[in-house]
């Protein structure tokens, strides 16, 4: 019988997915909450009060927040497939590059997706040379060599959402001709059976962010 | 050549993190203090990305970012004061709180210390927020980490003892004994540990320097 577990998501957030692909990788069953995040079920902000987002994962009744945290979780709970080296450096080295993608890579992204006129040249700039020092990790087929690890599923949103963002605000942000790791590592990732069966549909996210995207333009106009 | 080198700052919460932990565990380290105005070659070499103290040096391999290098403590000298609990679940929440105090706690801190009306509200609402919660995480325990100090522990000598400099300098009173009764015991109870006491800056040192950080900022902003 499944352990209870269940995971509080929204069907695009790569936060939450990056929980689903770990476990399926690993083999393991849950109950996924999708969650409205405009309207949050009582549960999530019983789980998570101080963040109130999501992913939430409930393992027997309690709570794991924020998503790095609950990958060690799972890899640490349920030993088959494990997503991080052993290598006390190596796991040190992936930790680092998933703060990172946090930090720096996914916010300068972002930054290209909101921004206006020179705002967006700059962060343009700034994006593309965190995609450099990316490309430079890449070793193996996988960050985590020949099998997905950990590091696959934190940067997994760049192989879904970087060509939405491209299509929405009609800017050419990742040239495949310049990140050879990078495109081929996308093509491997999206191949990847538990991964494929996990993708959020392109269309959607087309319109939810062509619907945000008109949100920021007109929240600050260009000046 | 030392197998342990550790680059830090004089008042810097986050090399002298990576110090407790090492004191902790009776490892032995060179310690190198930086110029935040004329960084060494070495600390460029070593942290390319960030070019920021602290980074641990581990035969020849460097490991930056506070808390991914006390977890890389923990799991390489693992034998004496063990700073993660085993348990998984309580391995995440130790890793909660850290991260709640990294992000949310020290951003908070910042609209408290140079935010304007609303934000600097809402950053001192922010700020008990988060000191509530861990005022909450205490329980009965004498330290986070239970009866000994622990990963928690070192992570929250930021609130501890730079905190509370910083409400010194700035003329703030939020952490009070009336408001956070368990969290100034184990203040109280943590900075009178002889290990405490030995490897952690004087609070009267701290003060001036934030005094003059924030003089320095008020008077860029209104000039």
């Amino acid at each position: 019988m499944a352990e209870e577990l269940k995971l509080h998501r929204t069907w695009s957030s790569p936060f939450g997915l990056r929980i689903v692909w770990a476990l399926h990788i690993k083999g393991i069953e849950y109950d996924a909450i999708f969650e409205d995040l405009s309207q949050k079920s009582p549960e999530l902000l019983q789980y998570n009060p101080i963040h109130k987002k999501i992913p939430v994962l409930v393992h027997k009744g309690k709570p794991i927040c924020e998503s790095l945290v609950i990958l060690e979780y799972i890899d640490e709970t349920w030993k088959e497939a494990p997503l991080l080296p052993q290598d006390p450096y190596e796991k040190a080295m992936a930790r680092f590059w998933a703060k990172f993608g946090e930090e720096k890579l996914l916010p300068s992204i972002w930054s290209v997706f909101t921004g206006q006129g020179e705002e967006k040249k700059e962060a343009l700039g700034l994006a593309v040379q965190n995609l450099e020092l990316l490309e430079e990790q890449l070793k193996e087929k996988f960050f985590g060599g020949e099998k997905i690890g950990y590091l696959d599923l934190v940067f997994g949103w760049l192989a879904y959402l970087l060509d939405v963002f491209e299509e929405v605000i009609d800017l050419k942000l990742f040239d495949a001709g310049k990140f050879p790791l990078l495109s081929a590592w996308m093509k491997n990732f999206y191949d990847a059976p538990e991964i494929k069966e996990h993708w959020p549909p392109r269309d959607k996210l087309v319109t939810k962010f062509q619907v945000l995207h008109e949100k920021y333009q007109t929240a600050n106009p260009p000046k | 050549m030392a197998e342990v080198k550790v680059y830090g700052i004089f008042a810097g919460p986050f090399n002298r993190r990576v110090e407790l932990a090492l004191k902790l565990k009776g490892v032995e380290y060179e310690y190198i203090e930086e110029d935040r105005s004329n960084k060494s070659a070495e600390l460029v070499k070593y942290n390319p990305i960030y070019k920021q103290v602290p980074v641990l040096v581990h035969n020849g391999k460097p490991i930056c970012e506070s808390l991914i290098i006390l977890e890389y403590i923990d799991e390489t000298w693992q034998a004496i004061a063990p700073l993660l609990p085993k348990d998984p679940y309580q391995r995440a929440m130790a890793h909660f709180l850290a991260r709640l105090i990294d992000e949310k706690f020290v951003m908070a801190k910042y609209k408290v210390c140079y935010g304007k009306g609303e934000e600097k509200e809402k950053g001192r609402g922010e700020t008990c927020e988060v000191l509530k919660y861990l005022d909450n995480e205490l329980q009965d325990k004498i330290f986070f980490g239970g009866d000994n100090i622990g990963f928690v522990d070192i992570v929250a000598s930021y609130v501890a003892l730079w905190f509370g400099a910083i409400q010194e300098a700035i003329g703030v009173e939020l952490l009070t004994k009336q408001k956070f009764p368990k969290l100034s015991k184990w203040i109280d109870e943590f900075l009178s540990c002889r290990i405490i006491m030995e490897n952690l800056p004087p609070r009267e040192t701290l003060v001036p320097l934030y005094k003059a950080q924030f003089e320095a900022a008020t008077q860029k902003a209104s000039s």
